[in-house]
Order: C-alpha cells, then structure tokens, then sequence
C-alpha cells in the first residue's frame, strides 16, 4: 500500500526521528497511488498503474543542513536515510537562510480527499475511455485522450512536535480529437476532486464539435484583436503570473511586482478594477491541503481585489529579515467572474476572436512578465455577434498583466486544470504570426 | 528527476530556488560510497525471472521489467551563501506486458520476490482491461536476446564520489567573482544524476547499465534600482552525460571568440566572469530595430531550435498521432516521408540521430526495452529520409528493426518514444566562425538558449537568447537586446546558408525534454557547429507595463 494512514505514518516518522542525533530533524514522507490509460488513433496506446513513497529526512546541526530521500521502510534503511541526512549536513557550510523549524500548528480539517475517487480501478478507467472512444468512432472522427485518477498523502513531522498529515484525490480527462483529413482539431478538458462530476461524454462532443467547427480555417492578419479567451485560453495565461507574488524577488528588483526606485508593488492597482483572485483550501471545487511544505497554516488568501495587489508571499526566512507575517506562495487561484455564458459573450461582440485554448506558452521577459505562444484546437473568428468562421492559428506576442488592463467582460467562472477561471472578453491582444498547425 | 519528486524536494527546502526551468539532478559522496553500491546484478536476475514467468503463466506473450535504483544530487547557492545540498534515491521496478495484443504497465518499490509477483499480475490485469476496448493490436519488431550484458557510461570521476564540500567551494568561488565584477545577484548550481538501471525481456536480455549525467550551471542578474530595469545572464555551460571531470578546465576544450565557450570540459570560473561582463553590457545595449536580419547562431543557442524544429517533429509517435492530446502531432507526415523528395532543409543541412556519442546525455548502450543502440541519417542532404522509432512502430516505417529510441524516467513510468541525440553535422570543408561572419552584411550573432515556442505541429517558431551582437558588414559592432527570431521550420532550415567545421562543432543539450502522459522527462543532446541563417524575422520583445 501507498497511501499510509495518519496513524501508521505518524508511528513510521516517530521511529525516524528516534534515530536523529541532529539539533533539529524534519522528515517528509509522501506516497501517492496513480491510475492512469491513455489513448489515440481511436486505440489505447499505453496504461498503468504506479505506486511511490517516499520519505525525506531534513538534519540541521546549527545552520549546517542536509537533506536525503529513500523509499525503503526497514528498519536499517530508515537509520540510513537518517544517518545519510547528517552526514551531509556535517560535512557542509553552514545555510545562513535557514529558519528553526516551526513548533505544533492548528490546521483547519482539509476536504481534498473524495473515496469514490481514490476507488476508480482499471476497469472504470477504461469504462469512461470507451465513452469518448465512441463519440469519436461514431462521427468518423480519430480521439487521442487521457484519463488520470491519483490519490496520495503527504505527512509532516518535527523534532519540535510539529505533525500535519493530509489525504488528497485527483481525476482529470483530456481529450483531442481530429478529423480524419487533419484539417480540424477540437479539445475539452477538465480536473476534479470528486469523479461523479466527471463526463467524459460530454467532454468529447464538445471537442468533436470543435473538430469539425474548425475544418478548413481562414487565414487573417495578425495584428491586435478583440479576444474571448475561454477558460481554458484564460488558465493557460493567468496561471504564468504567480511566480511574481514572491516578495522576494519583487524587493530584489527582479519581478514584474518589483517597483521602480526600489520596493515592492504591493497596494497598487495593477489591473482593472474587475480583477479579484484568492486561494482557498476549503472551496469545494479546488481544494488543496490545509498546511504549506514548511508547515504554515494555510487559510483563505485574497492575492488581488479589484484590481490592486493584496497580498505577496514571503517565505519565513524574507518574513523574518522584512518583519512582516510569513505567507505561503499563491497555490490553486481562484479568479472571480461575472454572469454571463460565452454565448452571451460572443452576441455582445461585434468582432473578436474566440480563442479555445493556448499552446507552448514561454516567457519572453520576465520585466514585463511578456510571454510568446499559439492558439491550439479551435480559434473562431466571431461577426456581429456569432461565430462567423473558423480562422488558422496564431503565434501572441502578449503580457498577462497588460492583458488584464484591457479587460472588457469576465464571464461565468469554473473549474479548470487547478484553476477557477471565468471566460474573458480583451481588446488588444497582440497576435503577431500566423502558423500553418492544426 | 521527475518532477513530483521535484516537488517533494522544494516542499522540503528548495521553495525559493531560482532553479533553470525545471528539475533534474545522483550518486554517493565519499563520506557514505559504501551506502550507494549498486545492487547485486545476481538478486536483480532472479526478481526479473520472477515477473517474466509471472507474466508468460498469465498469458503474456511479451514482457520485460525493468530495476531501477536512481540517484540524484543537488548543491546550490546564491551569492554568499549555500542555500541547499540534497541526495535522493529511488529504488523500484517496473513491469509491460503485452496481453490480448494490449500493453499494461504496472509499478511497484516493493522489492520482495512477492511483490514482484503482484506488480507483474497488476499489469497483466491492465492489459486486459485495455483489450476490451483496444482497437489496433500491438504489432512488436523482432528483436533478438542478448544474454546477461552491460554498458557503463565512460566517465572519468564519478560525480557522487567527490566531497559536497568541494561543490560548494567551487560555486561560491564563482559567485564571488560575479559578486565581485558587479552582479546583482547570482545564482549557481551542480545537479548530478546516476541511473543503475537493469532490464530484462522475454525476448532474453539481461541488461545491467550504469549512466551518468551533470550539469553545473548559474544566472548573474542584475538590476537598476533607479530604471526598475534588470537583465540576466545564463551560464554558457550544457548539461552533459559525463562526470565530475566536466568541471575540470581544459584550455584545448576552449573556443575562443567574441566570448570563450566550452566543449567537453568547462571553465565555470572564466564563464561566471564573462558573464558578469556581459550582463553589465546587456543592461545597457541599444534595443533591436524589428526587421530582417542574418542571423549567425553559436551551438550554445543552436541546440534548442534543432531540439524544437528537428528533434520534435521527426518523433514517429508525433507523427502517427499518438501525441495528439499532449505534445502535438508533427507536420512531416509519412506521405512526405515516402516521397523521398520532401526538401526539409537545403543541400547543406545534413542531421543523423545518435545514442551513441561519448559524452552526449542520450548515449546508452541498449535502450529501455533491450534494443543495441546506433546511429541513422534523419536529414540527409535536405531531403527526409528517416524517423526516431521503437519496436512497436517499426512496421509502421517498413523497418524490420526499432532505432533504440525507447525510454522511461524511472523505474515507475512505462517506457515510450523519447529523442535520441539529434545532430546538425558540420561543414565537410574548412570553415570558421569569422568566414561566416565576414559574409553578414546585417545581422545579429546569437549565444546562448532564452525564451523558445513552437505550434504544435511544429511549422512556427520564436526564439531568443542570452546575449546578442549586431552585425554590420561582416563585423561585429556591439551588444543588442530585446532580440527574437521567428520563422517557419521548413523555411529556415532551407535559408541556412553556412556552417562553420568541426572545429567549431560543440554539444548543447536539455535535462528535461518533457512529453507523454503522465509527462515524463528525459535528457538529450544536440550537436552543432555554428550556422548562418539568411533573412529571419526579427521582433523586439521590449514592453511598458
């Protein structure tokens, strides 16, 4: 078994700690059990199952630290894994940045574990491929897809008492799927905790409709267009701008958070005023663990609130020289949207480009947080309030805070990936090539 | 290293690591080498015996397993100061069988006789589950056994051997010098990697190997308080399938030019330096006026574009469309494979894949499913004429024989089509980086790997870089920034007019090419010597915010 109780591993990393001759003793000790099948060309191509543990042991002689990983659980080994730790912290200078390890914490009792979830079996698995694999069949259509359930543990535990422990699932479901000629390619895809929310056939038809809606695109001008990004399209972008909330480098002047003259960004309005995102362990859909890796509570966090900067993450130690209150990095965004269905975006668009989702997305400088990338999977060129035909993929040129400036309308939120995005309608998004991809 | 391991790592200490985009990194240091002594290939045979009449009993026609014990080892630092040293050590076995014409994977760190016995009928059970619903049955090329054998990488000084403390020294000395010369800020770090990997197959290999990777490398920032600006430098280094004597400077493994880069040995105290030079000069260069621009491309930054434009769309599972949910597809369909005319590059461009070379990270002796490693042209004078395959996608090419293209990160991940080492070949004829300079009326001479996109299917790209200098009538006039290239894959490799000999010719390479689902990570490298390109698009990426 891979996913160990609180009380099995709590008596695991007890008998580990007995075994520390360090000043202080940190141990880690993770597993996760995954299930995943993967298809295409209509076929499963590969599928398995995996199971890991393991066990991390953190020594400190002063601030002289070392870290080592096994996942071997007798006796010996664990002595090793011990012994292993303080050998490298011996035998190396000291970590001037290291902060004394936290005492016990009260953490709120977490909801990221789902047992329907953690029970998906091979069978079930393949159950919910043969759905999409039909709709694709049926259509004369070809499916590539993957459906990936995962449930793991994660437990923490100290020489100061400090013990935190958390059970979590996961299931997500992609597909692509394509027309035969490759002249039209439509994706869905979507993640939960809780596997009754899953359909994987409705998912399909929506990237079946998008394959044969995007057949035989048009090329336009690159240029600045108005965009409705879905939330997918939205994720992609958003998701690259969490980096930056790091105090750290904001005050090194070394982030799109840093200030010029020195400092931080923190309190300035540097979006629209529409713009309000948070992270909450407890919110139903996109929850994660109530403790952080350093064993911080983690609470509900407003990071942005209309439009102006909240909240930056400080790691105990930049706390400590800044003399603020320690704050976990940003973890599971939330962004909060309006009422609106991207239907009723689209009829309120006069000309636009609605744009499914986003593709190979690097940062170009991070100054201005500018990132390079494509549109992927079905990009529509909308006309007087409809779509009016499907358009050829385009290379963007665009900064994700810039974007957020120009934001017209935000659509009805929902879960995607491990982000809760709302659709959203910009004007000016820079595209500046045209790509020949499908 | 795989990246939830990554994650397991930075929950643990490595939080606010400025770590080069993504995880990599062991084997033992000296104060513990008997704790890392391989595991006795005699306990290895009889576990793999186990699984592989497991499997037959239960109706496998195929199956191999595959023994792992990875390593990896981290030092970093930033300025003045150690921020983490940290050994990992995963130890497991993975099991694929084919059942009905279906494959299943299962994998397990149960180590027992027992657990071996139920991590093989897990995947058997897999299989089965896949063939109610499969559609094409696995057709696998022949491949012949190989008896108990093994393959050790020729490194000179095992990475893991050499004290911490000997890491740390050589990194803060670097720091300081960028410190020093005027860095903001630096950051620097060793990842070292030791794979003891044994496979065996019901095909009768027993295969022990013994692989080794490093990669020393660091970023110099700086900033400008007054401007809000800030800029940075990478190391000029590549990650490489070597040992602890990468580190060890040699002036004949030097080229020296506009900046001295490295082949199989490097300089990190020269290079933070030049660095630090550079970055003061970056901060402060003229920005690039957008247009068309040669561009001359040093095999520090060459690497990626043949990565991105070459390695990725010769896959044959891109090809066939297996990566269509994840990775992409690839534009270079069979048809234009079979046509034996397609014109991927000009004349000059001549590309081979290789799991061969000394010193490269993709260099093994067999490949993980049994299959003797080689090389093969892929780009032969411009035309295509091959692809990167695995045992079961060589019928699909007309190949009776796989390439030895098949890897997995781990004991715990199945195995699939990942890049071998893919090569751009150098000029046949004497040729230097100056006759190719000297040829460039207008144009931009670019070192170094930066920001990199491709579309799926690999037609567009934009790349940048670390550092770039305008040329003008065959000279090299000073530093630019805000430089990127965009072009399309066919059209470039059709516009490279030049490339210098094999004087020039160095290895670039990537600890974390990332494909699959679950994504998995592998490393390769590329070879080049620098090359001419006519006509790019150039765009300047400066922006108000």
């Amino acid at each position: 078994m891979s996913i160990i109780s609180k009380e099995e591993a709590q008596a695991i990393m007890k008998k580990v700690l007995s075994y520390s001759k360090a000043d202080e003793c940190t141990i880690n000790f993770s597993g996760s059990e995954d299930g995943n099948i993967r298809y295409a060309r209509n076929s499963v191509s590969t599928a398995g199952e995996q199971r890991q543990t393991s066990l991390g042991v953190s020594s400190a002689f002063g601030k002289k630290v070392g870290i080592a990983t096994i996942n071997e659980y007798d006796d010996a080994s664990l002595e090793k894994v011990v012994r292993r730790s303080e050998e490298l912290a011996n035998i190396s200078p000291e970590s001037p940045e290291y902060m004394p390890v936290l005492g016990p914490q009260t953490y709120a009792e977490s909801i990221t574990f789902n047992a329907a979830t953690a029970a998906l079996n091979p069978d079930n698995r393949a159950e919910s491929v043969g759905k999409s694999l039909k709709v694709a069949k049926d259509a004369g259509l070809e499916a590539a897809g993957f459906l990936e359930n995962s449930t793991g543990f994660n437990a923490m535990l100290n020489s100061k008492g400090l013990f935190a422990y958390n059970k979590s699932t996961d299931v997500s479901f992609s597909v692509t799927i394509r027309n035969k000629e490759g002249t039209g390619s439509g994706y869905a895809s979507k993640s939960y905790n809780d596997t009754a929310k899953m359909d994987t056939l409705a998912l399909s038809r929506q990237a079946a409709a998008k394959a044969n809606g995007s057949a035989a695109a048009k090329a336009i001008e690159p240029g600045k267009y108005t965009v409705i990004l879905e939330p997918l399209a939205a994720s992609d972008l958003i998701s690259t701008m969490f980096g930056g909330f790091d105090a750290r480098s904001a005050d090194e002047g070394r982030s799109y958070m840093s200030k010029k003259g020195g400092g931080t960004r923190l309190g300035e309005k540097l979006f629209d005023e529409k713009v309000t995102m948070y992270s909450d362990p407890l919110n139903p859909d996109l929850p994660f663990s109530t403790f952080a890796g350093d064993g911080q509570p983690q609470k509900k966090t407003v990071w942005v609130e209309n439009g102006v900067v909240k909240k930056l993450a400080y790691s105990r130690y930049w706390a400590q020289q800044k003399g603020v209150e320690p704050q976990p990095s940003a973890n599971r965004i939330i962004m909060e949207g309006g009422k609106s269905s991207i239907e009723e975006m689209i009829k309120g668009t006069e000309k636009g480009i609605l744009v499914t989702r986003f593709w190979y997305i690097r940062f170009v400088d991070p100054q201005t947080l500018l990132l390079t990338g494509l549109t992927r999977d079905g990009t529509f060129y909308i006309e007087n309030g409809k779509i009016a035909f499907p358009i050829k993929n385009f290379r963007f040129n665009e900064s994700p805070v810039i974007m957020l400036n120009n934001l017209e309308e935000l659509g009805k939120a929902e879960r995607v990936g491990n982000l809760i995005m709302p659709p959203m309608k910009i004007r000016d998004f820079t595209f500046t090539s045209l790509s020949d991809a499908v | 290293m795989k990246r939830k391991e990554f994650l397991h790592m930075s929950a643990m200490s490595f939080g606010a690591l400025m770590l080069p985009n993504t995880f990599l990194a062991g084997r033992s240091i000296d104060p513990m080498e008997a704790l890392y002594e391989g595991i006795d290939v005699a306990a290895k045979k009889q576990l793999a015996d186990v699984s592989l009449t497991v499997a037959k009993s239960k109706g496998a026609s195929y199956a191999d397993i595959r023994i792992g014990r990875y390593l990896n080892q981290f030092v970093s630092t930033r300025e003045n100061k150690l921020q983490g040293v940290a050994n990992t050590e995963s130890f497991g076995a993975g099991v694929r069988v084919i059942v009905n014409g279906s494959w299943g994977f299962a994998a397990s760190d149960d180590m027992t006789k027992e657990g071996i016995a139920r991590v093989t009928e897990r995947a058997v059970a897999v299989a089965k589950a896949n063939a109610k619903i499969q559609g094409e049955t696995v057709k696998l090329a022949a491949q012949k056994g190989y008896g108990e054998v093994s393959w050790k990488a020729p490194i000179e000084i095992n990475a893991f051997t050499v004290p911490v403390k000997e890491k740390v020294d050589l990194l803060l000395n670097a720091n300081s010098i960028a410190m020093q010369n005027g860095a903001s800020f630096v950051n620097s770090l060793i990842f070292a990697v030791n794979e003891q990997k044994y496979f065996a197959s019901t095909d009768g290999s027993y295969i022990d190997q013994d692989i080794h990777r490093i990669w020393p490398t660091f970023t110099v920032t700086k900033t400008d308080k007054a401007t809000g600006k800030f800029d940075t430098r990478a190391a000029l280094s590549a990650p490489m399938g070597l040992g602890y004597e990468y580190l060890i400077p040699a002036a004949d493994q030097k080229v020296s030019g506009i900046v001295t880069r490295y082949k199989m040995r490097y300089d990190i105290l020269e290079d933070i330096k030049n660095a630090t030079n550079d970055v003061s000069e970056k901060i402060k260069a003229k920005s690039v006026e957008p247009g068309k621009y040669d561009v001359v491309l040093d095999p520090t930054h060459l690497w990626l574009t043949i990565h991105e434009s070459v390695g990725h769309p010769t896959e044959l599972d891109r090809v066939l469309g297996y990566e269509a949910n994840y990775a992409g597809t690839s534009f270079l369909t069979l048809d234009k494979w079979q046509s034996k005319k397609f014109n991927f590059g000009n004349k000059k461009v001549n590309i081979i894949g290789d799991k061969t070379q000394p010193g490269s990270l993709g260099a093994v002796g067999w490949d993980d499913e049994g299959v003797k490693c080689g090389k093969w042209n892929i780009i032969d004078e411009g035309i295509l004429v091959d692809y990167q395959a695995i045992r079961d996608q060589a019928h699909i090419i007309g190949h009776t024989e796989s390439h030895g293209c098949c890897y997995a990160q781990s004991w715990n991940d199945v195995q699939f089509q990942r890049m071998p080492n893919i090569s751009l070949l150098p000029n046949k004829e004497k040729r230097s980086v100056d006759d190719l300079i000297k040829n460039v009326e207008k144009g931009i001479y670019i070192m170094g790997n930066g920001s990199f996109s491709i579309d799926q299917q690999r037609y567009n790209f934009q790349f940048g870089g670390q550092t770039f200098y305008e040329i003008s009538n065959g000279k090299i006039t000073g530093m630019m920034r805000d430089v990127a290239y965009q072009s399309n894959t066919q059209e470039f490799w059709n516009s490279m007019s030049d490339i210098a000999d094999k004087d020039d010719y160095r290895l670039g390479g990537s600890f974390n090419d990332g494909k699959g689902q679950p994504p998995q990570s592998s490393a390769v490298s590329h070879g080049s010597a620098t090359a001419c390109f006519k006509n790019v698009n150039v765009i300047n990426t400066a922006r108000k915010i």
